[in-house]
């Protein structure tokens, strides 16, 4: 395990960004539960317990970018204002190198002091302030079995005065003796209208003129993960906006950004592998067709082509196998095939293998699968 | 005397002979005050480094070229010490994960720490930030890579990460998610040669265009490789006319025949002699997937079309094999009396359909 307190540091840190080089994704971070996009159902359970004096254990879950982060941040945040942040709020996350000992010793130290409530802040507001610290995990599934039996036990004894949030992208690799102490929030991929609107609400603010298309596009390359189509969007307007004269961004700049690979070379690869692409007037970027090789040849050329491009395997398989699976005339027993060897790749790539012999053998597969 | 790529390695974005596009994209961004963390991905050869070291320049001045080299000493978790060289300029630092092997996260999450929490103290400085370069990036441990999660966003201030990699395959998607990436693809067949005439040129010698030809074709795309032919070939034949015979590494040569030995017999006893083949090579370092892929490539060569889907597929599922276990030398065997089999099994049908 490997926790460290950044509550104190973050702060300090934050204040020297110069908001106009921030992030966009901190920029436009949720400042309360209200802002959070498209999960409804745990912003509404969240609402009551900002009137109510209580507070359970709670276990965040869900895909990266759907706002876990953000909405335990806001919370803390509508409970204890911005005076009372800092020592009733501690950030755990798994970016620095500390054992299991030193989190004990660290959340030992800060659940030792009581709390003393504080009403009114600094801001004029007033703030409900309740009796306890709230201690956060993030990506709590990083962590080891060890560790988190430990923190189970650590939980039990300060359990009087402190509130834990897990977060984490695996529920499963939380073991379920700390599961099981939790109310369990699951975050679901962001709804294509939150994200479009969410987007577009950005863009107006940063004053980045963005075609509705190219917010499609930036969706579709981000499947529901909205910090990613922030990112996107940012770097895309940094691109188009610094060269001279400045440009509108496109959807081909979103998806080289996002490292899609363009269709003409998916189209491409999939015709030698022998799936029928129409002959639509898109950009086809591909050549393959006055190619002489045919057969093996044909596919272990194209295959080493495709590598000289730099693009990553996994990404083109995962194009590819969209392309098959979702093809309008393939019969099904053929696409089974192709499925098959689809799912051989993608955990072998996962174990590291070469990613030219995989990108080969699924070719070869789908190929044979094919000319049947 | 420095060898041909580096001394003829650009030194500015300007200076770049391919890819312009990306290199006008870098210019602006250096220039734009708003620079992003970003992964650096292509081939081998490609360019990525020079492009990398272009771009610091353009950030930061010629200042950015001063290179020392510092030893320095990581404690890991367990109390032990490890010795690591350490490139760094006033503005940058880089780190190679591979040299530190199951301990990168320590040496990187110390690095970054350190580096995020110092400010700039040269007040001349063109940026406020310094710049961390990991060399490598895939062979990152998954480890290392949770651990870079967060600081990215958190360090923005002080510090801007620059990855470079192979393939994005081995990173995981939130530190993808996190860069802005920047895709090198290998320089195509007019781009490589255009490098080359560059060279001869600045040599003050003619490359005749079917030599380049040759050259271009034996290095797959690989520029570095290229460069370092051509300036072999100019020492052993200085007109560079007639047939060139670009030498190609022992090791090469060796998994050849190696290949050849396989396709000539099938037999308990040629295993053995290949086994003994493939210690050798493995004892001189050449790594197993290299020694498995040029072979299976010469193999696929010499047999009949219908076998040879069928070698490359058991050579990537033993390649995948080798890595998950722990003896590669049992899996190339494995690989090798699959691929007599396969071979055996063929020829013989054929022989038993001509009756
Ligand atoms: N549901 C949401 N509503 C509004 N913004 C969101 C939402 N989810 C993610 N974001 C945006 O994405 C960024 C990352 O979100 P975060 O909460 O850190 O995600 P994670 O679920 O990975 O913890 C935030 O800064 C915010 O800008
Ligand atoms: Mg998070």
């Amino acid at each position: 395990m490997f926790l460290k307190p950044q509550t104190g540091k973050q702060q300090q840190q934050k204040q020297e960004i110069e908001p106009a080089l921030q992030p966009w994704v901190e920029k436009y971070r949720p400042k309360t539960i209200d802002d959070v996009s498209s999960q409804e159902h745990i912003v509404a359970v969240l609402q009551k317990t900002l009137t109510s004096s209580n507070l359970p254990h709670m276990l965040f879950y869900g895909p990266p970018g759907t706002g876990k982060t953000s909405t335990i941040l806001a919370l803390s945040r509508q409970l204890f204002g911005p005076d009372n942040f800092k020592n009733r709020v501690l950030e755990l996350n798994a970016s620095d190198e500390r054992g299991i000992s030193i989190v004990r010793e660290k959340i030992k130290n800060f659940a030792r002091q009581t709390p003393r409530a504080q009403a009114v802040a600094s801001d004029g507001k007033s703030y409900p302030c309740p009796p306890y610290k709230i201690i956060i995990l993030d990506e709590a599934d990083s962590m080891t079995q060890d560790a988190q039996s430990a923190l189970r036990r650590i939980m039990e004894t300060y359990a009087r005065i402190t509130r834990f949030c897990l977060v984490c992208n695996y529920v499963t690799r939380i073991i379920e003796p700390l599961a099981s102490r939790c109310s369990k929030f699951r975050f679901k991929p962001l709804d294509n209208t939150s994200t479009f609107s969410r987007l577009q609400h950005i863009a107006q603010t940063e004053n980045v003129p963005l075609p509705p298309s190219v917010t499609e596009t930036l969706i579709s390359v981000s499947g529901g993960d909205l910090r990613r189509s922030i990112t996107y969007l940012q770097s895309a307007s940094r691109l188009s906006s610094s060269t001279q004269p400045p440009t509108e961004i496109t959807s081909i700049d979103v998806q080289e950004i996002a490292g899609v690979v363009p269709d003409g070379v998916i189209n491409g690869f999939a015709r030698v592998l022998g799936v029928e692409i129409p002959n639509d007037d898109s950009m086809d970027v591909d050549d393959s067709k006055k190619s002489s090789l045919k057969g093996f040849d044909a596919v272990r050329g194209k295959v080493k082509e495709l590598m000289r491009e730099g693009y990553s395997a996994s990404q083109i398989l995962s194009q590819l196998h969209d392309l098959i699976i979702l093809h309008p005339t393939l019969n099904s027993r053929k696409k089974s095939q192709c499925a098959m060897s689809f799912a051989e790749a993608d955990k072998a790539l996962c174990d590291g293998a070469d990613e030219e012999l995989w990108m080969l053998e699924v070719g070869l597969t789908v190929h044979k699968a094919l000319s049947k | 005397m420095t060898l041909w790529v580096d001394r003829y390695r650009p030194r500015t974005l300007d200076d770049l002979h391919y890819h312009r596009g990306l290199s006008e994209r870098l210019k602006s961004l250096a220039a734009s005050g708003d620079f992003p963390h970003m992964l650096f991905y292509g081939p081998s050869g490609a360019g990525k480094k020079t492009r990398i070291s272009c771009t610091l320049r353009q950030l930061f001045g010629a200042g950015a070229e001063k290179l020392k080299i510092d030893q320095r000493v990581f404690l890991t978790p367990s109390k032990r010490k490890l010795d690591v060289n350490i490139v760094q300029s006033n503005y940058h630092i880089e780190i190679t994960p591979s040299d530190v092997g199951i301990y990168d996260r320590v040496v990187i999450q110390d690095i970054l720490k350190e580096i995020a929490q110092t400010q700039q103290v040269d007040l001349n400085a063109k940026q406020r930030f310094k710049v961390v370069i990991i060399n490598e990036a895939d062979s990152l441990s998954r480890d290392a890579q949770a651990a870079l999660r967060r600081t990215m966003e958190k360090y923005m201030a002080n510090m801007r990460i620059i990855l470079c990699a192979n393939s994005t395959s081995k990173l995981i998607a939130p530190i993808k998610s996190r860069c802005l990436l920047i895709r090198v693809a290998a320089p195509d067949s007019q781009e490589m040669e255009d490098c080359l005439m560059y060279v001869a040129k600045k040599e003050k010698f003619h490359l005749p265009s079917e030599a380049a030809q040759e050259i271009i074709q034996d290095s797959n795309g690989n520029l570095r490789k290229a460069l370092l032919v051509l300036e072999a070939l100019k020492m052993q034949s200085p007109d560079l006319t007639g047939p060139l015979t670009i030498a190609k590494p022992d090791w090469e040569t060796y998994c050849h025949k190696v290949a050849d030995m396989i396709v000539q017999e099938q037999t308990p006893g040629r295993v053995m002699e290949v086994r003994a083949k493939l210690y050798e090579l493995l004892s001189h370092c050449i790594p197993a997937t290299v020694i498995l892929k040029t072979i299976a490539e010469r193999v696929v060569e010499r047999v009949d079309e219908t076998i040879k889907p069928d070698i490359m597929h058991w050579a990537a599922f033993y390649e995948v094999r080798m890595r998950l276990g722990s003896k590669k030398i049992f899996h190339l065997e494995a690989w090798v009396i699959k691929v007599m089999s396969i071979y055996k099994h063929f020829v013989y049908s054929f022989d038993m359909e001509d009756f």
